[in-house]
């Protein structure tokens, strides 16, 4: 069994260098240096306290999104909707806002409510998902892919539209909310300790209920095999609507905080892509709850400290992009290889 | 063609599916094979077709010159077409372009010219098709006739028919049978794989038969049909005496129950079965066996009748109210539908109990599935996971998932590819259980010997005919080879049909 895992960990170790290997090539081919911009990728994200805050900001959405697919991916579910559900979490929370704007309720309650509402509206999105999946017959990728565009556009129309900001509707998106409406921020960083512990809360609760509980080994059966789980006596399309649920509120709950803690009102791209990549960091620690911490910290570091590519090398900051996408590759890659020439233990 | 076979061999793993097989077959014959399930006429099929290879050594001839093929394309190309069980053709897509997908060469097909050849072969032939309707307003008769048509026009003198008289009506067998013997005169051979005894008496110019994987002989007619029979399923192993059951209350009670899917229909079936009773259920794969035992697990909804379970109605139940109601089902796929793969012995047997509370007790789950282990004599230990057990500890596994209280143990093939240790220790378990809990067993097998040795009733199927319920005790192997082959029904099987 260990020496299974330590065949795994030097498997990924390869595809790891292997997906260095090919960025360094690609910035060599423009006439720039690889190790620089490693090292200005590095520095970007972990040189100081502000640009670590920075990560840290990144990191929560994208762990609470990579806990909810850990999930899904468990009972075999491709949750690409993921996206349209943080997004769905992003309205949901700015809705209960703007609901208590004028009340008398404690500040603190409200930004409990709003975070609550956030975490129903992504699971709403994803019952919507798991609906079509179990009762229409639409594969959850095709399903998820449609709900995400559909999430897009009502943003853009809640912001152009019944939100917009007095006067001129625009881009930047609806009023701010009212400072005590924000999740407390940690000194003068921009990370809220609170958005923090949630995060890490959600990703203890699915290491927790993937590995110890009958819950989660139903699940897992389901995932694995959908009539024997059946003939088994479980209950399967419950359990793959249960998954969706779960999932979508903690994607709902990564849209909250995009609303609570960082931007404090519904911009039109509130979720920034980590849906998606929360799909890729959930392919690359091979749905493992206990890799997830690590992954999704070294993926929000690529992204914040990609920033300083542009403006030091002159070199577009999408490589962070570039590297994430590459060493999935090589990774999924790297299972494949070892499937297929791997001693078969 | 003259097709050869001359020491054939394939082995799967460790399984030896033909044994040095050496066949000549002469142009212009209507060869027929015969064999029970797993005797190796697929196999031998498949290789010949080019879908398998066989192992170094194997030699097919074809007209004296000895050729290797190595994938159904190739085998067309030396002329040796094969029709499946299922037809592999198009369903949404016209006649025509069915046959046009199969023409090697050209960006652009000539729809035209192709249309006059096909309505040329169709004359030629006696059938009536229309080049521009859709496959899928055909039957599974006429896309037969189609399949065979598309194999002619690609130029086949070799046709290999695999059970082509499964699901086809008795007007469509007559037609295909017309067609076929029309295929000698122009030098063209016919193989003929089937079970049915019928089929191959009225249809072969000679017969060769399969058991074990390998050819146990070859006859010409007039055929006796007992030593068919006698070929097909061997002498008797013993197995000790027999252990007839004290039957008690009935157990589950099935009044004029009609199956149907799109193969098969069964039509008022009547039975009751008592606690403690073994029901063996014989016949090829296929007849309706499976339907029956689906039903009675709640797997397959009934089109007519009322199915009761201890004097409950569970008509139209699913499943899972049938589980709870007591029935286990084992289904004869065990990796497919029995077992999950990827999850370790344990794991099965915590999923198979009622959880206790939210958290799995995990030093409790591995105590149960120690007990398991030892009580059932699996070789494994409790985190292997299912896949890495062989077949035998596998079914093994899958009787060690059988609930507590049970009332009807509902089971496919449960010792296919077992051996004969395996064989009796698996059915002391299960009687036990007959025993303990008062449970029924209804069982599939396509092992003629283990039906009667452990059945007290046994009820045969025949193209989706149920027998009236056979004394176990007072039935022989050869009758009931001869039932399963489709002989002898009119004075059994008007009890249900």
């Amino acid at each position: 069994m260990i020496k299974n895992r330590l065949g795994n960990l030097s498997y990924q170790l390869a595809a790891l260098l292997l997906a260095f290997g090919v960025v360094s090539l690609i910035l060599l081919s423009v006439d720039a240096s690889p190790s620089e911009a490693y090292k200005n990728i590095f520095k970007g994200s972990f040189g100081e306290m502000r640009k670590f805050a920075e990560v840290l900001v990144a990191f929560v959405p994208l762990l609470l999104v990579t806990a909810g697919l850990l999930v899904t991916f468990s009972s075999g579910l491709w949750n690409i909707g993921v996206e349209g559900q943080v997004v769905l979490g992003a309205i949901a929370t700015t809705w209960v806002y703007r609901f208590y704007l004028d009340s008398d309720l404690p500040p603190t309650l409200i930004i409990i409510l709003a975070i609550i509402g956030g975490m129903l509206g992504g699971a709403i999105w994803a019952a919507l998902a798991g609906i079509l999946k179990v009762f229409g017959g639409v594969n959850e990728i095709f399903g998820g892919l449609g709900l995400n565009f559909v999430a897009t556009a009502l943003t853009i129309y809640l912001i152009f539209g019944p939100w917009k900001r007095p006067g001129v509707a625009s881009m930047s998106g609806t009023v701010p909310f009212p400072d005590e409406f924000s999740l407390p921020l940690w000194q003068n960083l921009r990370i809220s300790p609170w958005a923090l512990v949630i995060a890490l809360i959600g990703i203890v609760f699915v290491y927790f209920l993937l590995q110890g509980t009958y819950f989660g080994l139903r699940l897992k059966a389901v995932g694995k095999n959908f009539r024997a789980a059946y003939l088994l006596g479980i209950p399967t399309w419950q359990y793959s609507m249960y998954s969706f649920l779960i999932c979508g509120a903690l994607a709902g709950a990564a849209g909250a905080m995009q609303v609570a803690a960082v931007y404090h009102r519904l911009i039109p791209s509130i979720s920034s892509g980590y849906g998606y990549l929360g799909l890729m960091v959930a392919m690359l620690i091979n749905y493992q709850a206990l890799w997830a911490v690590p992954v999704a910290l070294f993926f929000a570091a690529l992204n914040i400290g990609s920033i300083q590519l542009p403006i030091i090398m002159k070199l577009d900051s999408s490589l962070s992009g570039v590297l994430q996408g590459v060493l999935v590759l090589f990774v999924l890659l790297a299972a494949g290889v070892r499937q297929k020439f791997g001693r078969k233990v | 063609m003259n097709v050869e076979l001359k020491n054939i061999n394939k082995h799967f793993g460790a399984v030896h599916a033909n044994k040095g097989i050496n066949l000549n077959i002469p142009t212009g014959t209507i060869q027929g094979i015969l064999g029970e399930n797993g005797a190796g006429k697929s196999t031998l099929m498949k290789i010949l077709s080019g879908f398998i290879q066989p192992d170094p050594g194997s030699e097919i001839i074809l007209d004296g010159k000895p050729v290797v093929i190595h994938s159904p394309a190739d085998a067309i190309k030396y002329g040796i077409g094969m029709l499946h069980q299922d037809p592999l053709d198009f369903p949404p897509m016209k006649l025509l372009d069915n046959f046009l997908l199969g023409l090697s060469g050209g960006l652009f097909p000539n729809r035209k010219e192709t249309a006059q050849d096909f309505n040329l072969l169709a004359r030629e032939y006696g059938f009536s098709f229309d080049p521009e309707s859709y496959v899928d307003s055909l039957t599974v008769g006429e896309r037969q006739q189609l399949e065979i048509m598309r194999l002619l026009f690609l130029g086949a003198r070799v046709f290999i028919l695999d059970e082509p008289t499964t699901g086809i009506s008795a007007g469509q067998k007559e037609k295909l049978f017309a067609t076929l013997k029309k295929f000698p005169e122009q030098a063209m051979t016919v193989i003929f794989v089937s079970h049915k005894l019928e089929d191959v008496e009225n249809l072969c110019d000679r017969v060769a038969v399969l058991r074990g994987g390998g050819l146990v002989g070859e006859t010409k007619p007039p055929y006796v049909t007992s030593n068919l029979v006698e070929m097909m399923f061997g002498k008797a192993i013993t197995l000790g005496a027999r252990q007839p059951a004290e039957a008690g209350e009935v157990t589950i009670s099935m009044k004029n129950v009609s199956l149907e899917d799109v193969r098969m229909k069964i039509k008022n079936v009547s039975l009751d079965i008592h606690a403690g009773e073994v029901i063996g259920l014989a016949g090829m794969e296929g007849s309706g066996q499976d339907l029956f035992i689906r039903a009675c697990a709640g797997l397959m909804r009934t089109v007519g009748g009322r199915i009761h379970l201890q004097g409950q109605d569970l008509t139209g139940k699913s499943y899972h109210t049938f589980k709870h109601a007591g029935v286990n089902f084992l289904p004869a796929a065990r990796l497919e539908e029995g077992l999950v793969l990827g999850l370790s012995l344990t794991d099965h047997f915590v999923l198979a109990e009622e959880p206790k509370g939210l958290f799995i007790d995990r030093a409790a789950g591995q105590k149960l599935a120690e007990d398991r282990i030892q009580s059932f004599n699996i070789r494994g230990k409790p985190d292997s996971t299912v896949e890495s057990l062989s077949g035998g500890n596998q079914q093994r596994a899958e009787l060690a998932l059988l609930q507590t209280p049970l009332s009807l143990i509902l089971l496919e093939h449960p010792t296919r590819g077992l051996d004969i240790e395996s064989v009796i220790y698996i059915w002391s378990k299960l009687k036990g259980r007959c025993k303990t809990d008062g449970a029924a067993i209804v069982f599939i097998s396509s092992d003629l010997e283990e039906v009667l040795q452990y059945s007290d009733r046994v009820l045969v199927f025949f193209n989706g005919m149920v027998s009236a319920p056979l004394d176990a005790g007072k039935t022989t192997v050869e009758e009931l080879g001869q039932l399963i082959g489709g002989k002898g029904w009119a004075d059994k099987g008007e009890a249900h049909d």
